[in-house]
């Protein structure tokens, strides 16, 4: 018996364009889950900023104060909420992207939209965050009177860069979570674990050379640490480091998002 | 134009697969109101979630033209924690209304659902028939050009479904192409004109509506309620069979043709007067009708059994699903020898009746004669 090659033929288009035809729908969800975290919480928006704020306090009270990490001559509280500023986007990115279609699991069985929009609209929403803990930022610089140079600028590149390795994960991941339902249990363990392996709280100095090239295989990384060099210490990333990252963060991000297309095609039936 | 086959191997077959579909292929032009039915399980929400492209088809191909809009379920993506206005905007947003059109027709939304007064309240704070009347007035409000409807009628009251079943009478009739799939036969024969019947995931038939309800209820109606006739020979005071004789077979009658009724009664010890009653009972529970009889007319009690005959020449009642209480007395004395309740259903339909009359369920219980005149 011949089998017709399974297809299902739209005028509307496929892929990356589909999704810029729903960006309404992009922008509603992620308004959906900034309001929804917000909503019924007394603090309402602080909370964007008092994860990497408590994270700081506490770091610098046993690792700078207590273990006497050191942080390359800058003070404590600015060079590790440097680098938890990116991180927490990061991870918060991840967090609620992860668990995205299987939290919509509902939508996904009744309504049809690109599925990518989902874990898109996570990492938006965490951007928001990102923005409100960038302001208290940009306060800590005028209180301990950073230099401002035209490095900062380096800053948009390293975003864009951060944003596609996350998204690139993000896809992955969320989707092999609908088949697995271990991946959202095991991914807040991963993030902490990267946590360490990632230049937060210390300084890459402190990884010894022979094992720096390795180390550095870690996008976080050079990412990380780029974000820290151009903020407080005034001066351009690592483009050494960083450059291999940003090639990865593109091929991965096309590799995540075909085999989210491809899982797509069962995320209905499976979630 | 939707056209889909689904070929399947039943020699190489692994035994455990199951095939929601199989070798489903149909067309539908535009503008064209199309009804889907079939028992449960027989395929017809997959068959809407394919050309959703919810699903995907394992083989086969469909192919659509122009915007599909989706009622699979009502209130898809509402938050509870997100008051109406909010959700209002949300559920549009995932229907794929444009915002600009939701804010045109914001008011309208709130009035078809009737709650203005509760549009800045978290909808976790609202009633289930709020919840459900404003989760239909947003999708009542979705203008695609292809509408798929899966069975968002079996909600709410009866009210609510009458007003839902309104509406969509009226997007069907404004030139667009629906699917529309429902157990509420009467509806599917009063917005539409073709419908496909499809079972265990094949096509049985697809034809004009009223022969597609037809062979439907040839094969299943049947089914329920286990047969009308209600009998009981080893009484020895009271009703020892009971039946309704309708228009069609299965127990289905069509509205104005005569309707029979056969009961065998019997009693022990011979009464002076009887009297036997029975009433038509409509699926609430509400008496339409009261016949009666009593034996001075024929003097059957003083027998000792008797089989009575009742024919309602033009009954008019209502579409639904109706059966019978009996009630078996003395007269003189007004002693209750025998009620039996819930016996001989049956079922009017008014298919092919008036057609151009949208008939609505729940709209009466019956349809009286009148003549009209000006003056």
């Amino acid at each position: 018996m011949k089998h017709v090659p399974p297809q299902v033929t739209h005028q509307a288009s496929d892929g990356v364009l589909e999704i810029l035809q729903y960006r309404a729908l992009l922008w509603t969800f992620a308004l959906r889950e900034i309001k929804v975290r917000y909503k019924q919480a007394v603090l309402g928006a602080a909370w964007a900023v008092l994860q990497p704020l408590s994270l700081m306090v506490v770091f610098t009270l046993f690792f700078s104060i207590l273990l006497n990490v050191s942080s390359d001559g800058i003070p404590y509280p600015l060079f590790v909420y440097s680098a938890l500023l990116p991180w927490t986007f990061f991870s918060t990115s991840l967090a609620f992207a992860i668990p995205s279609l299987t939290n919509n699991a509902q939508l996904i069985t009744k309504v049809y939209f690109p599925r990518a929009i989902l874990p898109l609209a996570s990492v938006l929403a965490a951007g928001f965050d990102f923005c409100i803990a960038g302001l208290v930022f940009c306060g800590m610089m005028l209180f301990y009177q950073v230099r401002v140079t035209i490095d900062l600028l380096w800053v948009f590149p390293l975003l864009l860069i951060q944003v596609a390795f996350t998204v690139a994960v993000a896809f992955f991941f969320s989707a092999l979570n609908v088949t697995y339902r271990d991946v959202r249990h095991a991914m807040p363990l991963l993030i902490q674990l990267w946590m360490f392996a990632t230049p937060v709280i210390y300084s890459v100095s402190v990884v010894p050379e022979r094992y720096r090239a390795l180390y550095l295989m870690n996008p976080m990384a050079a990412v990380i640490d780029g974000f820290r060099k151009v903020l407080v210490q005034g001066h351009s990333p690592d483009l050494w480091s960083l450059s291999p990252v940003a090639a990865t963060s593109v091929i991965l991000l096309w590799a995540a998002y075909r085999y989210f297309k491809r899982a797509e095609e069962a995320f209905a039936d499976v979630i | 134009m939707v056209r889909r086959p689904f070929g399947v191997d039943p020699a190489g077959g692994d035994p455990t697969e199951f095939w929601a579909l199989q070798d489903v292929s149909f067309g539908a032009n535009q503008g064209e109101p199309v009804g889907i039915i079939g028992r449960n399980g027989a395929g017809k929400s997959t068959l809407l979630k394919i050309i959703s492209r919810i699903t995907k088809p394992t083989t086969g191909r469909v192919t659509v033209s122009g915007r599909v809009g989706s009622l699979l379920e009502v209130g898809a993506g509402f938050h509870p924690e997100l008051t109406g206005r909010e959700n209002v905007y949300l559920n549009g947003a995932i229907l794929g209304i444009k915002k600009a059109d939701i804010r045109r027709r914001f008011d309208e939304i709130l009035a078809f659902a009737g709650t203005e007064k509760f549009v800045d309240t978290p909808v976790k704070y609202y009633s289930s028939g709020m919840f459900m009347r404003l989760a239909f007035a947003v999708a009542a409000h979705l203008e695609p050009e292809i509408l798929l409807v899966d069975e968002v009628l079996s909600v709410g009251d009866a009210e609510f479904q009458n007003r839902c079943l309104g509406k969509m009478g009226q997007v069907a009739g404004e030139g667009r192409t629906v699917l529309f799939v429902s157990h509420n036969l009467n509806a599917i024969s009063t917005l539409t004109k073709r419908t496909l019947l499809l079972d265990a995931g094949r096509i049985l038939f697809d034809g004009d509506t009223r022969s597609a309800l037809g062979r439907y209820r040839d094969i299943w109606s049947g089914n329920k309620g286990g047969g009308g006739e209600y009998s009981d020979a080893n009484k020895r005071t009271g009703v020892t069979l009971a039946r309704v004789i309708t228009s069609e077979p299965n127990q289905i009658h069509r509205f104005g043709e005569p309707l029979t009724f056969e009961f065998e009664i019997v009693f022990a010890e011979k009464p002076k007067s009887g009297a036997f009653s029975f009433q038509i009972v409509d699926d609430q529970e509400k008496p339409i009708a009261h016949v009666w009889v009593h034996d001075s007319e024929q003097h059957w009690s003083r027998r000792g059994q008797v089989r009575l005959r009742c024919v309602l020449p033009q009954p008019r009642i209502y579409m639904g699903r109706y059966h019978l209480v009996t009630h078996l007395a003395d007269r003189a004395s007004l002693e209750h020898f025998e009620v039996l309740d819930g016996i001989c259903p049956f079922e009017v339909v008014m298919d092919g009746i008036a057609r151009e009359y949208p008939w609505i369920a729940g709209t009466c219980a019956y349809l009286e004669d009148a003549t009209w005149s000006t003056t």
